[in-house]
């Protein structure tokens, strides 16, 4: 019998471990990861075991297991059970986690992927109280899970949480496998995690399913259950100290008064949206990728205390919008005019709340880039080349990039336009393509030479490159920005050019070139100083303050280069210490119902028409953050929309946020309940602080869809308080009852509060809504989000609650089909009876950004919607009875009253929410 | 579908009442309540679980040695098996075929609970199989087509024609 091994590999350490202490004799072999010792195998696999009748084992746990049976040791069930968890869920978390901390230098994070497995492990130890896994002795499942937790554990240096009864286990392992360290230590080669660098280094990257998850097209980050989180007493008790703090310490917010500078001993953060272009309506996967999703940011932020400014503006040169106004018979200013006015008044709806919102078409547009335009020229950064340019005879012009359209020469698909193709992503010159089109008259260009400028940009691809190693590793960029730029800069950069042909442009300078303007890549980032300098003469406090400020650009990722690398260039050349961008934040694509938005087609809802919608401005920036094209391309879908509306917002968040908010106002005259916290209601306080806190780091870190799951949790926390502690009834009891009816409200009240704040970066009206009905105080919303976040009493006993009222409606599944028709782009464009007919119900049916008051929407289709909501609430809460009933194996006969019972109440439900042809039930009987 | 092989393992084991399972998580893992104890969770746990029930231990192997092997493809087949990429199914099969060369069955000359969750892993593999593709993975093929018609392991799952009598014999010539 002979076992090979080899150095750094972590599956090696089991084996090891099981010889150990099992004591069987068996030759151990060193050989090199790339060996192959499994015959059959074509990968070489590590640890192997050759067994006496020739044949070899490959799995590390079915060694272990054979070395504990030879030894004269079987194992039970549980271990089984441990071993397949171990080898389908912990492992792969493992590889990660290794991965991470080995390869990323991310140990850090090490904690987020281990946590579940490490508590799944903390709570099993705990509840089975016994010293080892399955019993009193160690057995086959102990030595496995030791020995892979080995590498982990053992590092102190990586932050991993308080799972106590694991570290109880662990250490009581070590002192039983002492043999074991010494092999431990030859594997590792005595330098811990980092003795596996070079294993690690040969391992697919891993894909754990954890990893999948969060990331995968449409699944939703609330629904990523792991089970009850262990909060530990220290954590309880630290929870209750910071929540009887109070708003007493906390400074008031003081209002934003413009023009914002950067301040010293601030964090100064300049925040930038990519700028849309001006003829184009934008959509919402426009809106999603950069506008919105730096608005929530930017929200995020002044909670959080930074001295932030947003800005953003409409990119208006270039040839789209000449054409444009051409067909429209304006000029090109007037159509710029008229589209930015567009623009403006879909931000407005959608709440989008910038410091400025500018554009490109101005003075000092002109000014700046004519200047950095100077500067690069000064210092040699330009060069001059004539280049072949097509040009349409019959429209008497050159053909802007855009206007040009024809067979891609790297991937032969035949729509790719003048500058990019659509299917493969890659640049391509105009002249370059294949069977060219003149777009507007489809007459085939000729090829005509002019002289152009060039921007260098091999010569500063040294300089780029260290600002880049810097920014990357220093600033939080998505995934993707780093990976597009890495590939850009790998393909090597060439020279680019930067003038145009065209007229509605900033005019080149200088005098060989006039009759030119700049190429729209070199104008438009230059856009952000402008637009800057128009909200402020002292623009460069911001622009030209590096030590000083933070900037963020948020776009869409096919916009990266242009931020990565072309801009860059140009200010690295312009040397004249500009602020280049320390955080790029791209996301991926948004599709429409699993396919693309289509104006031509009329596809897809475009940022004008989703207030026509009468879907409040609040709930479509809810669903658009939660399907947030973060990490991998997701969709927007009517039937999701409508599914998260009802489950989210008006069956978990609002439903919460009602009940605390009626508890007060019907138990309670309307006055906050005075609150004596119990041990139930600590661990309470403790998990909403973990989340907030989860919360926090992730919108630090731009992680908005994320943090978005942690808001829900929380309301999912406070939902099933409420339900277990039942205060409706408490409070018809004694006076200890009412008492602790009171705290329950009372502390539920609060958590109201607390979302409310969590949620203002998202749903600003709906924020905004629950604490003019709780009546909360307006330093609530700056006290909550400071350092790790901390959640504070705000609403303290005493305190007079507002009116409560259902701050969210559901969406009906007609309501949802009709739309989904109406956007779906199936039926032809122009149908007008039909058209008009949709858009009436859309506009019967809509509600109200905020409710509106009840008798108005009462008088719709006979439905009830007050009614409705008690009844939603009695349905939830039977089914709770039922399904606990069925749970304690209740009687048949007390189970089967019970189902009857909510039968009942369903029917009713249906009756008021008008589901049923029968008349509803009388209107204004309620109460 | 773990469910489903559960109960097919029921079946072929001739256990009388059947087990009522529920799963847990995104993967659906199985789970079996237990009179005498905590739940018992996971595929192979459970599958092992009811073979001892049916006291059929050799089905787990008949020495050290092959219950080990046993284990290791039942391991095999729930990490490596479950959720594979296009890329894996390639080496899965290639490597599988090599090791079942001069072998009836997973665990040598007798038939085991490998065999037959190795089989259940296996089907959506072998079913998107070109006939080429099977005559490729000769070995493999044959110790399918085996399984398949071993008496009561197929049930829930269709049976795959496999090509018996090879017209063209190719490379052999």
């Amino acid at each position: 019998m002979k076992l090979f091994v080899s150095e750094g590999n972590p599956h090696c350490l089991k084996v090891l471990a099981a010889l150990g202490v099992t004591g069987v004799q068996c030759d151990v072999q060193y050989v090199n990861h790339e060996e192959r010792v499994v015959p059959f195998l074509s990968r070489p696999t590590l640890p192997a075991l050759l067994l006496p009748s020739g044949l070899h084992l490959f799995s590390s746990n079915a060694i272990c297991r054979y070395l504990f049976e030879v030894s004269g040791k079987d194992s039970s069930e549980r271990c089984n059970q441990w071993l397949e968890w171990e080898a389908t869920d912990l492992q792969p978390a493992l590889l990660q986690a290794l991965h991470m901390a080995v390869l990323q230098g991310k140990g850090s994070e090490v904690s987020k992927v281990l946590q579940g497995p490490l508590n799944y492990l903390d709570q099993s130890l705990s509840k089975g109280n016994t010293p080892y896994l399955t019993g009193e002795a160690v057995s086959v499942a102990d030595v496995v899970l030791w020995a892979a937790l080995y590498p982990i554990l053992s590092d102190s240096s990586l932050a991993l949480g308080e799972c106590k009864s694991v570290k109880t286990w662990f250490d009581r392992g070590a002192a039983v496998m002492c043999s074991f360290q010494a092999a431990a230590q030859k594997v590792l080669q005595g330098k811990g995690l980092q003795g596996m660098k070079s294993y690690m280094q040969r391992q697919p990257a891993p894909q754990s399913s954890q990893c999948r998850d969060t990331q995968s097209c449409n699944s939703n980050p609330a629904e990523g259950e792991e089970g009850e989180r262990v909060v530990s007493e220290e954590e309880m008790e630290a929870a209750a100290v910071t929540f009887s703090k109070g708003l007493n310490a906390c400074p008031l917010a003081t209002n934003r008064q413009h023009p914002i500078l950067p301040q010293e001993g601030k964090r100064n953060l300049l925040v930038t949206s990519a700028l849309p272009y001006v003829n184009n309506v934008p959509h919402l996967g426009n809106i999603i990728g950069c506008v919105l999703s730096a608005d929530v940011f930017s929200r995020y932020g002044r909670l959080r205390g930074w001295n932030m400014l947003f800005v953003c503006g409409t990119d208006e040169y270039g040839t789209a919008t000449e054409n444009k106004a051409r067909e429209e018979g304006l000029t090109p200013q007037q159509i710029c005019d008229k589209y930015h006015a567009i623009h403006s008044s879909i931000y407005k709806w959608f709440q989008i709340d910038f410091d400025f919102f500018g554009r490109t078409t101005t003075e000092k547009q002109t000014e700046i880039a004519q200047n950095i335009f100077w500067r690069l020229h000064k210092h040699d950064f330009l060069v001059e080349d004539t280049v072949e340019q097509l040009r349409c005879e019959s429209c008497q012009r050159f053909l802007a990039d855009r206007f040009v359209e024809g067979t891609c020469p790297h991937c032969s698909y035949p729509e790719a336009r003048g500058d990019q193709c659509d299917k493969c992503g890659r640049l391509i010159n105009a002249v370059e393509l294949r069977e060219p089109q003149c777009k507007v008259c489809r007459q085939t260009p000729v090829i005509r030479s002019s002289k152009h400028l060039f921007l260098d940009l091999p010569k500063l691809e040294a300089q780029l490159e260290q600002w880049l190693d810097k920014s990357t590793s220093t600033g939080d960029w998505t995934a993707n920005a780093k990976q597009i730029t890495r590939s850009w800069l790998r393909d090597g950069l060439k020279p680019r050019c930067i003038t145009r042909d065209l007229k509605w442009g900033t005019p080149v300078p200088h005098p060989d070139f006039k009759e030119k303007v700049f190429y729209v890549w070199f104008d438009a980032p230059i856009g952000y100083l402008s637009i800057t300098a128009n909200y402020t003469d002292k623009w460069e406090k911001w622009w030209k303050n590096p030590h000083q400020v933070e900037l963020y650009n948020f776009m869409a990722k096919d916009n990266v280069p242009f931020h990565s690398v072309v801009f860059p260039c140009s200010l690295l050349g312009a040397q004249d210490n500009y602020t280049l961008v320390n955080h790029l934040v791209a996301t991926e694509y948004l599709n429409y119902e699993d396919t693309k938005f289509s104006k031509s087609r009329g596809v897809g809802v475009f940022g004008d028409m989703a207030k026509d919608t009468g879907i409040p401005s609040d709930v479509w920036r809810f669903y658009l953050l939660y399907v947030r094209p973060e990490g991998q391309d997701s969709a927007f879908s009517w039937a999701d929309m409508a599914t998260k509306n009802n489950s989210e917002l008006l069956n978990n968040l609002g439903n919460f946020i009602n009940r605390a908010g009626m508890f007060v106002t019907k138990f309670f005259e309307g006055c906050v309940p005075a609150i004596e916290l119990q041990q139930e209601d600590k661990k309470l306080l403790a998990l909403v602080g973990w989340e907030l806190q989860q919360y926090i780091q992730l919108m630090d870190k731009v992680k908005i869809r994320d943090a978005l799951k942690h808001i829900l949790n929380i309301s999912r926390h406070g939902n099933q308080y409420i339900q277990v502690n039942e205060p409706w009834k408490k409070i018809k009891g004694g006076d200890t009852e009412r008492q602790r009816a009171g705290t329950v409200t009372g502390l539920s009240v609060n958590i109201a509060c607390l979302l409310s704040v969590m949620l203002f970066p998202y749903m600003p009206t709906v924020s905004q809504t629950i604490r003019d009905q709780l009546n909360a105080p307006q330093s609530c919303i700056n006290a909550m989000l400071q350092g790790t976040g901390t959640f504070v009493c705000a609403l303290s006993a005493g305190h007079r609650v507002g009116t409560v009222s259902p701050l969210f409606q559901k969406l009906e599944v007609d309501q949802i089909e009709a739309l989904k028709k109406k956007f779906g782009g199936q039926q032809p464009e122009d149908e007008p009876p039909k058209k008009k007919k949709t858009a009436q119900t859309a506009a019967s049916t809509q509600p109200a950004a905020v409710p509106a008051p009840l008798a108005e929407v009462a008088m719709v289709n006979g439905v009830d919607p007050e009614k409705a909501k008690q009844l939603t609430l009695a349905v939830t809460e039977q089914g709770e009875k039922v399904r606990a009933l069925k749970a304690q194996k209740a009687e048949k006969a007390v189970i089967t009253a019970e189902v009857t019972k909510l039968l009942d109440l369903k029917k009713q439900l249906a009756l008021a929410e008008g589901k049923s042809p029968e008349p509803a039930p009388q209107k204004g009987k309620k109460k | 579908m773990a469910l489903r092989e559960l109960s097919s393992l029921e079946k072929f084991l001739g256990l009388k009442k059947p087990n009522k399972y529920s799963t847990q998580g995104d993967k659906k893992v199985p789970v079996l309540q237990n009179n005498n104890g905590p739940p018992l969770v996971g595929l192979v746990t459970i599958a092992c679980h009811l073979v001892k029930e049916a006291k059929r231990p050799e089905l787990l192997g008949d020495s050290a040695e092959s219950r080990a092997v046993v284990q290791q493809w039942l391991e095999h087949r729930v990490t490596k098996l479950d959720g594979c990429t296009k890329e894996d199914i390639k080496t899965i099969l290639k490597d599988l075929n090599l090791y079942l060369q001069d072998k009836v069955y997973l665990a040598g000359n007798q038939f085991t609970l490998a065999d037959t969750f190795m089989y259940y892993g296996i089907h959506p593999l072998i079913v998107d199989l070109a006939i080429q593709e099977k005559e490729q993975y000769m070995n493999v093929t044959r110790w399918f087509d085996h399984i398949q018609h071993y008496p009561g392991i197929r049930h829930h799952l269709p049976p795959v024609a496999v090509l018996r009598n090879r017209i063209y014999t190719g490379r052999h010539h």
